[in-house]
């Protein structure tokens, strides 16, 4: 049988998943947790604890009040020691609840038993509102929160919820591991998630490289209606919203549409088992699942993290060589941040940890473009990067904009193909910003 | 530890560079080289090793000195223009008309317009036509190919298989007194006619092009539009009356034609990016060639086709866009 996969462009980089099917570990807590109140797509949070304020496990620590914002909770028990300014994984300073940890003391509503609860009791309204108090957002790493997408517009119907299992990003197996090990939650949560949005109908989308979450998911999935399993033809940047609903139900989402504008909701395996433990358990969006992996870690690891964990805290865990390291990667190889500073904290969006060795960290030497046209036969969007690249060097917006850089999703496949080593998506991301501003700032004066 | 690397992402690359596409170019045009060396021998190899080398030196002179920057000849770039420019030449080519040639084409095509990457001309091409312009007597005396390694300076003389037919048909002989002056299809399709080294074996090119394709350096569009475009429109003339035009067939196995088809119109430099656009230049391009080898003042029109479609790779490129996702909606 011929595997699904999307139509335009795509590349398939070594997998180099050096940490798939190393069972999830709990990490230990932290001394100092660092909770940057932005951890999340759209406005930072605001802080509702004081300085000194003793705070258990899922205490509220900032509120969400934005349209698209989220709720930032306690992943520790501990004193409050500052609210500060803290360099986060971003690389820029940011509002930050920086606590002390004692001991290890959850809130009472939050059910911390390993029982699988499969009954859903919960109505359309409450689901979201949980989702919403819980601060849950999407964990696959454009971290958009969770209810906004099944605030679904009057008079528009959704036909499909979409569950990314797809984890197209080289090395990182934080979602491999999570299907293998917590299927059943991650059903329910589905479940959930169906009622939330209304729809009869789930699709988990899986790359073919992991056959094994593939055959686990399916076994249990009979149990569970309306939703299949389908294994997808391994190929990058497949976990991109759009293209994940383009491989599994071949529809495109015209440029600055929504995936409900073609009857879609998509989510990823990370959340539907956070929206499992939102609703079923009430628990906080306060640990998720990262994998520390790269060609200088000597045991690449997935772990359990509570938030707010330092990135340093880890390396050791894995057993990373540091001499030979040149870049640490917050993400994956192909859309990952490097970091700035290795004792920013693990947040909502951290996936992976990734470590470069010395020698690959460096770019390639920059050549004059030859006109291959390889960057633009691999863009999953139709997109011209090479042309791109030189508007927006020079400033063209209006051009940039016709010419549809703001379609860009910055998969950064036209950099990985370019012979000439050329920085295309460095540019392109100058111009995106400076269109977009044009685009925002138009008709104000 | 050290200090880290901060960089935006995408941290890998897939280690294709300039200079493996440039020297897998190099490596297709091997046998070909070859085989201009067994039909021609010491006069292909010498205008072989002198186009490569004056072109390489010039590329490195006016990088250093004039345009003030790190010469980067292990590209392979300059090599290729050099082989490219011996392959459309005669193997009794004086050398300084080929040192002349090579200037031209690097110096003018190229260089002047900020060297690699952005020269809207193929440069061996435009060194090959200011040749013929310049020089037309040294550039189409055709030593006669005899494939026992002759050497190739004091090589006999004679025209190519098209320019006998060219001036057959002016002369109004008839097509098939004139198919027996030249030899026929299989022996010019393995390589036994005068003409430049690049144009002996059909067959030889045919191979490097299957390796570039293989290889992806290039893709098919360019070369298949542009053989479908000579066999359907050269083919609609024989068909109409075959006394007065000589058939297809003839056309794809005669002259620089498979050196155009995948060496010279597959310039990723200058052949227009999108697929699109690439099946039009191609289609453009053969068309072209026909309306010169047949009504045309050269015998030959490949070399001519394919600049004058250079000219409208721009314009190209702005009207067939990559079918960008979204366009359409398809539900269902």
């Amino acid at each position: 049988m011929k595997l699904k996969t999307f139509n335009i462009g795509g590349i398939h980089p070594p997998e180099h998943k050096l940490s798939a099917s190393a069972a999830i570990q709990d990490a230990p807590l932290p001394k100092v947790a660092v909770v940057p109140l932005s951890q999340h797509l759209g406005a930072p949070a605001k802080v509702k604890v004081k300085r000194g304020e003793m705070v258990k496990v899922g205490t509220l620590l900032a509120k969400g009040e934005a349209f698209i914002s989220a709720n930032i909770h306690s992943p520790v028990s501990g004193k409050v020691a500052k609210i500060e300014p803290r360099v986060d994984s971003s690389g820029f300073r940011r509002e930050s609840v920086v606590i002390e940890v004692q001991g290890d003391e959850w809130n009472e509503d939050i059910d911390t038993s390993n029982d699988i609860i499969k009954d859903i009791k919960l109505e359309k309204k409450d689901i979201l509102q949980r989702i919403h108090d819980c601060g849950i957002v999407g964990l696959g790493g454009a971290t958009f929160p969770s209810h906004v997408k099944y605030m679904i517009p009057e008079g528009r119907s959704v036909e499909f919820l979409i569950i990314n299992g797809v984890e197209c990003e080289p090395y990182i197996t934080s979602d491999d591991q999570l299907m293998l090990e917590k299927g059943e939650e991650m059903m329910v949560g589905i479940r959930v998630m169906m009622k939330a949005a209304g729809v009869e109908k789930a699709i988990i989308g899986v790359e073919n490289n992991k056959p094994k979450a593939i055959e686990h998911l399916r076994k249990i999935a009979d149990q569970y209606q309306g939703i299949s399993v389908e294994p997808l033809k391994v190929q990058y940047p497949q976990g991109g919203e759009k293209q994940l609903i383009d491989a599994l139900i071949k529809r495109q989402i015209p440029a600055g549409k929504l995936p409900s504008d073609v009857g879609c909701v998509v989510n990823n395996v990370g959340t539907a088992f956070a929206i499992y433990e939102a609703v079923q358990k009430n628990k906080p969006l306060v640990e998720r699942i990262v994998t520390v992996t790269g060609k200088t870690v000597k045991k690449p690891s997935n772990f359990k993290v509570r938030l707010g964990t330092p990135i340093s805290d880890l390396l050791p865990l894995a057993e990373c060589d540091m001499e030979n390291t040149g870049k640490v990667i917050n993400g994956g190889p192909m859309m990952g941040k490097a970091l700035v500073a290795l004792n920013a904290a693990v947040t909502k969006g951290t996936s992976a940890v990734l470590l470069i060795k010395k020698e690959e960290s460096k770019r390639v030497t920059v050549q004059n473009c030859i006109r291959c046209g390889k960057c633009m036969s691999v863009c999953p969007m139709g997109l011209e990067p090479y042309l791109l690249s030189v508007i927006a060097r020079q400033g063209e917006n209006e051009r940039c904009e016709t010419e549809r850089i703001m379609d860009c999703i910055e998969c950064g496949s036209c950099v990985y193909t370019c012979p000439s080593g050329r920085p295309l998506l460095d540019n392109i991301r100058l111009g995106k910003a400076n269109t977009g501003f044009m685009i925002r700032t138009r008709g104000r004066k | 530890m050290g200090l880290l690397t901060v960089s935006g992402s995408p941290h890998i690359h897939g280690g294709l560079s300039v200079k493996k596409l440039m020297w897998g170019v190099v490596i297709a045009m091997v046998p070909a080289m070859l085989a201009s060396f067994y039909y021609f021998g010491l006069g292909a190899i010498k205008v072989t090793l002198v186009a490569v080398l004056s072109s390489v030196i010039f590329e490195y002179v006016i990088t250093k000195f004039i345009m003030k920057e790190k010469p980067n000849l292990m590209d392979g770039s300059a090599v290729i223009t050099g082989i490219l420019l011996a392959f459309n030449v005669p193997s009794n080519l004086p050398i300084w008309i080929i040192i002349i040639g090579s200037l031209v084409a690097i110096g003018v095509a190229k260089m002047s317009f900020g060297g690699l990457g952005k020269n809207p001309f193929n440069p061996a091409l435009v060194g090959r036509v200011f040749l013929l312009i310049s020089f037309p007597v040294q550039m189409t005396s055709w030593p006669v190919v005899d494939k026992i390694f002759p050497m190739g300076l004091d090589a006999v003389t004679g025209p190519t298989p098209l320019a006998v037919v060219k001036e057959g048909i002016g002369n109004g002989e008839k097509m098939t007194d004139i198919m027996n002056q030249i030899p026929d299809y299989t022996q010019l399709f393995l390589g036994q006619s005068g003409g430049s080294l690049g144009e002996v074996s059909a067959l030889l090119l045919l191979l490097g092009g299957i390796y570039m394709l293989y290889r992806k350096i290039i893709t098919w569009h360019i070369p298949l539009s542009f053989l479908a475009a000579v066999v359907i429109f050269s083919g609609i003339f024989w068909l109409y009356d075959p006394n007065t035009y000589v058939d297809p067939i003839f056309h794809l196995v005669t002259g620089g034609m498979m050196l155009g088809v995948f060496f010279m119109a597959t310039d990723m430099v200058t052949s227009p990016m999108t697929p699109k656009g690439q099946l039009v230049f191609g289609a453009g391009v053969g068309i072209l060639t026909i309306i010169i080898r047949v009504w045309g003042a050269y015998p030959e029109g490949v070399s001519f086709a394919i600049l004058l479609m250079n000219a409208v790779v721009p314009h190209l490129n702005n009207i067939f866009k990559p079918e960008r996702f979204g366009e359409e909606v398809s539900h269902g």
